[in-house]
């Protein structure tokens, strides 16, 4: 969306910054020495935008999530998000895994009332707002079904309910869709737009999916591998609402290119098998 | 095949295929039905054929080779000694039962909160944790006469006893439920700012259950030999006293009668054990997915 800042009056992307993430590095101490894991790692994301990190396993795009939850303390640098240096686990966020992290012994809706009881909100507005989160991911009628009751798409999605019931600014995934099978992720990635476009929260989406970063960002940060650095920043052109049609489209084309032909430089991927001989 | 194809691709009215449909769904439900109904039978039926066959084998088989009956009795004499000394086992059950209860009990009480401290506080657990298990390389049968010189010969040596053994697996099998929580739990928690104090009671405890449950199992049938061992060494009632008495006057048709007796008790208080469990964690898939978590 380059007219971004344009369409600031009518809502979605603002020109504030939200995160900003300054020079973040990450080492770890190992005793076959530190690794690196991080390096200097800078990027910002406006109020209300769309960022999808993209890069291999291992570059360390999960690490800079919990860097910027605060749920991880970083080497160097700092995370500021409205401003305040986030120097403890921030809980002015949602937060959705690579698994449900679902409490076995609650069903759907009290799972997603676990954060309205932890923050104390007031029970009866807040059990209103998860049961039409869960309806608006196709769980009506679900809401008294335990986990283990509930296929894997739909526990995913009871996460992604949990994470949003208090109306957090923030919402940091963390592969989400990694787990699930490819049509219950296109469904997902669907009812995720939606759910972005009606609550216009700022989302961090880190993936390994070229195509669901395509799909779903403003904005893509393309990572190098180990230690991670931010490679490309790149902006998807894509009106809004994003159909499936969509993905045959040129711009898609030429970004999912883009990133593709980034990672082919990088050794990330190998068009022909190296040693490999019939 | 090729009927049936094209049976399917319309010739045959939507009423139709609906009711071959339907008869195929039948004959497969009425399939899982027999199905379900036979390894229920066998389930039953099995043990007990085989039950009756070692019986019949081991009646006729001591009577045929001659074994006198204090060496091994035939089960028909086992049969006469238990309903002849009905009211004794029936006394001395109880008084093992309330040894064995109690024992299990503390270590219960005392064990889950142990457990519980040794997560909460590093410190305590770096210092305690080596002494409990080294503690466990003792023998407590051997430790039971000690027992006896300090506490004498009633009710609170057995229950001691039975105490010391069971309390371990209950101990590790906590501290271990405690820790092997999924750290997205934590960080989840955490995010959403809940105290440490909610976040152990609400989430960390209630997902250790099922492997605090696995070790109450063990425990139960640990306490069961504490109480037992506790007779052995110096006691006057309790189904331990009446095996020993048994055996010194060489009736052992007795012997096998309390043998029977202990083993009626230590299923029943197993069961008792599983029913809690069941109340505790009403989702049979909750407390399945936790067997591998049993330890000890």
């Amino acid at each position: 969306m380059q007219m971004a800042a344009a369409m600031a009056p009518s809502g979605q992307v603002t020109d504030e910054v939200l995160i900003d993430i300054d020079r973040v590095t990450q080492v770890y101490a190992s005793a076959g020495g530190a690794v690196r894991a991080l390096d200097r790692v800078s990027m910002q994301a406006r109020r209300g935008e769309f960022i999808s990190i993209v890069g291999p396993s291992g570059c360390g795009k999960s690490t800079l999530m919990m860097i910027a939850a605060g749920l991880l303390p970083a080497s160097d640098g700092t995370v500021r998000v409205g401003g305040r240096v986030v120097d403890r686990p921030q809980t002015d966020l949602g937060i959705v895994f690579q698994s449900p992290v679902l409490l076995e012994w609650r069903t759907a809706l009290e799972n997603v009332m676990l954060q309205a009881e932890a923050r104390r909100l007031p029970a009866a507005d807040a059990e209103r707002r998860a049961r039409s989160l869960l309806a608006a991911v196709g769980l009506a009628g679900f809401e008294h079904k335990y986990p283990h009751e509930l296929s894997g798409g739909m526990r995913q999605r009871v996460s992604i309910c949990r994470a949003l019931v208090h109306t957090p600014p923030q919402l940091l995934m963390d592969e989400p869709f990694g787990a699930l099978d490819a049509l219950t992720r296109d469904q997902l990635v669907l009812d995720l737009q939606e759910l972005w476009q009606s609550e216009r929260m700022t989302v961090l989406f880190v993936t390994h999916s070229i195509a669901e970063a395509v799909f779903l960002s403003d904005r893509i940060i393309v990572m190098t591998p180990r230690p991670g650095r931010i490679a490309r920043e790149i902006v998807v052109d894509l009106p809004r609402p994003r159909t499936l049609a969509m993905r045959d489209s040129a711009v898609f084309h030429a970004v999912s290119r883009e990133i593709t032909d980034f990672f082919l430089e990088q050794g990330v991927l190998r068009e022909r098998a190296a040693g490999l001989s019939r | 095949m090729s009927t049936t194809n094209q049976h399917a691709s319309g010739e045959e009215s939507p009423d139709e295929h609906e009711t071959a449909l339907a008869a195929v769904e039948a004959r497969v439900q009425a399939g899982l039905r027999k199905r379900t109904a036979r390894a229920r039978r066998a389930a039953l039926g099995y043990p007990i054929l085989v039950v009756v066959v070692i019986g019949l084998l081991w009646e006729y088989g001591t009577r045929a080779a001659g074994v006198p009956p204090f060496i091994l009795p035939p089960p028909s004499l086992i049969a006469q000694s238990l309903a002849a000394h009905w009211g004794l086992l029936l006394n001395n059950g109880w008084a093992t039962l309330v040894e064995i209860l109690l024992g299990f009990g503390l270590s219960v009480v005392v064990g889950v909160p142990l457990a519980m401290a040794l997560f909460l506080w590093p410190a305590f657990s770096r210092s305690v944790y080596p002494l409990l298990v080294s503690s466990q390389a003792v023998p407590k049968v051997a430790v039971a006469p000690l027992f006896v010189v300090w506490f004498g010969f009633g009710l609170l040596p057995k229950v001691l006893i039975a105490f010391l053994i069971a309390f371990f697996p209950i101990v590790i099998n906590t501290a271990v439920g405690l820790e092997s929580i999924e750290r997205e739990k934590i960080l989840l928690a955490r995010s959403m700012g809940l105290s440490a104090l909610d976040t152990f009671f609400k989430i960390r405890l209630p997902s250790a259950l099922p492997t605090v449950f696995g070790g109450m199992k063990i425990a139960i049938t640990l306490a069961v030999v504490g109480a037992v061992v506790g007779e052995f060494v110096g006691g006057e009632e309790g189904l331990g006293y009446v095996l020993l008495t048994a055996n010194g006057s060489m009736d052992t048709p007795l012997l096998f009668a309390g043998v029977i007796a202990l083993t009626v008790v230590g299923v029943a208080l197993y069961l008792l054990v599983e029913l809690a469990e069941r109340l505790a964690i009403p989702h049979a898939a909750l407390r399945q997915q936790a067997r591998g978590g049993d330890t000890a």
